[in-house]
């Protein structure tokens, strides 16, 4: 373990800390609403935004790509937020879970998500409704292994997954 | 029954799949500073000197903090007081804090901990249970306990173990080993701290709001009146969150010196050091038998891996010997447990708590024991099930008991006994039981475990308790339980949870304790509630049934003013008259039965679990929905244990902290889970409930080794059960020598004169004892 605990990911950031730093005008589209925003260059798609754009919705669980977490939908297939630079998707289409509902009403996966309880803790759910959604796009009638493929990039310590399986199915019931 | 009973949806449902429910780090307050810890890279070492001029020129850096600035110790147990929030004497295993920085950026308070110079004089580190036993080289990790390294031992003994032992037929000895994982909890810890006129709150991602409150009045120094608690949203605990941990007290004490809100939220390789994970158990058993397989006598020796610091580790030590008499008749028991200290990350609570390891050994000891007299394994555990309404030669209190349904469910269901023997494919049976809540609190003291208030003012239901919902659906069951009283829905009822302000006490999300605790305090102030609201309705004329809620509650509400109710709930005092008996009684036990059944490839060594059968005695589901969620999150930890997780060092640094390397199951390997609930309706548990959320984990590991057994002809005593043990069991096979892979032998440890101890009268009336 390295010192300051943040072990491999930070070695790159110690002597740049003490120089200004560097930001740019972004416009993001997230979730069908373009901002503008002036954020630091090296921030990833994750930090800008949980922190800039108070989209708290996206987790995280190792900031590394490992654990599919803080998955998001980029021109609706799933990336990781974690590996992202807000400036290579200018111009691209962005949603967070906060996307995912229509105004008031939820979207069949989180609705199916809530009723079989697929949400125990519910920190993994956002990125496995994004996956999900993503894979019912492409594919409305996925067979229990091909929901497992899709998914497998996110990991879930809660539910044993059985619960995420029937939901999937479920929501890909309700909208055929 | 209108709502208990109902496969309803959790109250925080929809704020959890909207992203709405705010967790720990979400909270981002103006003026927020972030803090960095600066952690030891050295396993053991005194520390020198710590010079923080550097990191404190650094512009952003708002505050820097040492172990001088903290110097009061805490520990969760009161008998191991031994942590503290920054060490600055000695460093104990890589990863202690040592230094913390508050900056206005995250990146600044890292870089500043990069320029703290911290001087060390490197000291031998002990890495081992065998090292342990030995002389430290340099200097022992902690300045109590001993012999050497030793942190605990404990021997105790119950009945005529001799006259039992010299009564068998037959008389084998197993030795086995539970290597330590972690709960990898997908959530890393997360706290933030404001102060505000001389008032310290802190919301964090714990498990225990109480525990938290109490350790950090006594490291700040200051009443408990003037710190507030607050449990966020909680992304996954398994007893990881049920310490109080360094990060928590230092944002408090920066938040206290600088005057601004102050996070801390850990690196996924933080989160791995921060650890408190299942304790790695060697372990020796020893039984004698009948010519019939009916037990006469067990020994049983464990020692634990402990790591740096105490923790839980006192109680982990005994409930490595408690619980194997609560599903197994054991007329004489001796146990002996000694836990050591090593120079890494502390071991403590995860997710059946120091039973896990020893329900592998005695579930596998049992099976050799079974083929030593040519029994069925099913047929001889069967002989020796613990019956309802018993007490155990150890003075546990059994009450309802489902071992016997859960065993048929389970046999039946996975068509056991008519399996067809294939090479390389196999089943295995195993069965568990479990606390629900510890029937003793940490501290100890004659207060409620549980206390509940329901407030009810025009129309509108607010229940408050200090229980922290952690995923397992604590709020649902509470809101279900006052919803049931008050004829409502679940979703009417408000709740306000896990709060040290505005909340009645509730210990906390650990030993499965909420739902019959929590629960029966519900239950109690719901059916007080809905007694005033009757008399009420009934005073103006009507039947309580024939009004609305709404009306009930405006005629109660003029009738006797302000409407609240409280309820508490206190364990009944069980526990045995010996020194000790504080570990293991619970108010109900659980009872599980698992068969597993797999492919092992003996060319590859590889493991693919094709199904698991697993049925539950949960008294009562109060949601079935949230049982089954329960046990199927169990059997997929217990799997993750059997087959793949592994908390190892080299040199003090653990060998994989990321969630890549440190392997957990994925979609693609958990197989297909069908649960049985049993209801066996405990006659002290809320509506009949007992727990679910850590008894299922306990039979898997052991049913994976006898399904190994069942499909290879070898034994795996040693969990995981990786590729490399499969192929040298094999090897080892067809050599000749021993089929078996697992621990060689059991160290010589200095265990004291065991305390003997008369069993409880073993008739009928002793149930109620």
């Amino acid at each position: 373990m390295r010192a300051g605990g943040q072990g491999y990911a930070r070695i790159a950031v110690k002597n740049e800390i003490l120089r200004e730093v560097e930001r740019v005008v972004l416009a993001l589209n997230v979730n069908g609403e373009t901002r503008q925003l002036l954020a630091p260059v090296h921030k990833t798609l994750l930090e800008i935004l949980r922190e800039e754009m108070q989209l708290t919705g996206t987790k995280h669980g190792c900031e590394l790509g490992e654990c599919g977490t803080c998955t998001v939908l980029v021109d609706g297939k799933p990336q990781l937020s974690c590996l992202l630079l807000p400036i290579q998707l200018e111009g691209r289409a962005i949603t967070t879970v906060e996307g995912m509902a229509s105004g008031s009403e939820l979207h069949p996966l989180q609705a199916a998500f809530a009723e079989l309880g697929a949400a125990q803790c519910g920190y993994c759910t956002p990125g496995i409704l994004l996956s999900a959604r993503s894979l019912l796009e492409e594919n409305p009638r996925p067979t229990r292994d091909e929901i497992r493929e899709a998914l497998a990039g996110n990991l879930c310590r809660c539910t044993g997954y059985t619960k995420i399986l029937q939901a999937v199915e479920l929501a890909a019931d309700r909208m055929r | 029954m209108r709502v208990v009973g109902k496969p309803l949806p959790k109250v925080d449902g929809a704020a959890k799949v909207t992203g709405r429910a705010v967790y720990a780090d979400d909270m981002l307050p103006a003026r927020t500073l972030h803090c960095r810890i600066l952690r030891s890279p050295h396993p053991h070492a005194r520390i020198v000197s710590i010079d923080t001029s550097a990191a404190r020129r650094i512009p952003g850096v708002v505050a820097v903090i040492t172990g001088a600035d903290l110097p009061v110790r805490f520990g969760i147990l009161p008998v191991t007081q031994d942590e503290r929030a920054l060490e600055h004497e000695k460093a104990r295993y890589v990863g202690d804090p040592i230094v913390a920085v508050a900056a206005t950026e995250e990146e600044i308070a890292a870089a500043a901990c990069d320029a703290v110079e911290v001087e060390y004089e490197l000291l031998e580190p002990v890495m081992s249970i065998e090292a342990a036993l030995e002389p430290s080289k340099d200097e022992r990790i902690q300045d109590y306990g001993g012999p050497n390294n030793i942190h605990k031992l404990v021997a105790l003994e119950f009945g005529d173990i001799e006259g039992g032992f010299a009564r068998a037929d037959h008389v084998r000895e197993d030795v086995f080993f539970f290597q330590g994982n972690t709960h990898l909890p997908m959530e890393q810890h997360s706290a933030i701290a404001t102060c505000v006129d001389g008032k310290v709150t802190l919301w964090s991602s714990t498990q225990v709001v109480h525990y938290v409150h109490r350790a950090l009045s006594k490291v700040l120094e200051l009443p408990m009146h003037r710190i507030r608690v607050i449990g966020a949203a909680h992304g996954g605990g398994f007893g990881g969150k049920t310490d109080p941990f360094a990060h928590e007290i230092i944002v408090a004490k920066l938040a206290m010196l600088t005057g601004r809100p102050v996070k801390c939220t850990l690196t996924r390789e933080e989160v791995f050091y921060a650890h408190r994970g299942r304790h790695p158990v060697l372990m020796w058993v020893r039984t004698g038998v009948t010519r019939d397989g009916r037990i006469v006598a067990m020994h049983f020796r464990s020692a634990l891996d402990g790591g740096a610091y105490g923790s839980y580790g006192v109680a982990s030590t005994f409930y490595t010997g408690a619980l194997q008499t609560v599903t197994y008749d054991i007329p004489a028991y001796r146990f002996e447990g000694c836990r050591v200290f090593t120079n890494k990350p502390p071991c403590g609570p995860k997710r059946g708590h120091g039973t896990p390891q020893p329900r592998f050994a005695l579930e596998l000891h049992l099976e050799k024991i079974a083929r030593d007299l040519d029994i069925d394994p099913v047929e001889l555990k069967r002989r020796n099930f613990v019956k309802p309404n018993t007490r155990t030669v150890n003075w546990l209190r059994v009450t309802s008991c489902g071992l016997e349904e859960c065993t048929d469910k389970v046999l039946a269901a996975s068509r056991f006994h008519e399996r067809r023997r294939t090479p390389g494919r196999g089943m295995g049976f195993a069965i568990s039981s479990y606390l629900s809540g510890a029937g003793t609190a940490i501290y100890w003291n004659d207060m409620p475990h549980s206390e509940v208030q329901i407030k009810v003012d025009r129309g509108g239901v607010t229940v408050y308790c200090g229980a922290m919902d952690i995923g397992q659906g604590s709020d649902s069951v509470l809101a279900t339980i006052v919803a049931e009283e008050l004829g409502l829905q679940p979703a009417d009822v408000r709740l306000v949870t896990a709060d040290t302000d505005t909340t009645p006490i509730d210990l906390g999300s650990y030993s499965s304790r909420v739902t019959f605790m929590a629960g029966n305090a519900a239950l109690e102030a719901a059916r007080k509630m809905r007694a005033m609201l009757v008399e009420a309705v009934e005073a103006g004329g009507h039947s309580f049934d024939d009004v609305s809620f709404e009306e009930a509650s405006i005629l109660a509400e003029a009738r006797f003013g302000t409407l609240t109710a409280a309820g508490s709930y206190t364990p009944p005092t069980i526990a045995g008259p010996y020194k000790g008996s504080g570990v293991g009684p619970s108010p109900a036990y659980s009872y599980s039965a698992c068969v597993v059944d797999l492919d092992a490839d003996a060319r590859t060594g590889l493991i693919r679990v094709n199904k698991v059968w697993i049925a539950h005695d949960v008294g009562r589901a109060i949601n079935p929905l949230l049982v089954e969620g329960q046990v199927e999150g169990s059997v997929y930890m217990g799997l993750g244990e059997a087959l793949m997780e592994e908390q190892v060092f080299r040199k003090g640094l653990h060998k994989w902290p990321s969630m890549l390397e440190y392997k957990s199951p994925t979609f693609l390997d958990m197989p297909e889970v069908e649960t049985f609930i049993v209801e066996t309706n405990d006659p002290e548990g809320p509506y009949g409930a007992k727990e679910a959320g850590q008894g299922p984990l306990l039979p898997v590991p052991p049913a994976v080794c006898a399904a190994v057994h069942d499909a290879l002809g070898v034994w795996i005593d040693e969990i995981p059960v990786t590729p490399e043990k499969v192929i040298e069991a094999l090897r080892r096979k067809d050599k000749g020598e021993a089929p078996r892979y697992g621990p060689p032998r059991f160290p010589s440890i200095p265990y004291p004169p065991a305390i003997k101890v008369e069993p409880p009268p073993r008739d009928a009336a002793a149930a109620s004892l």
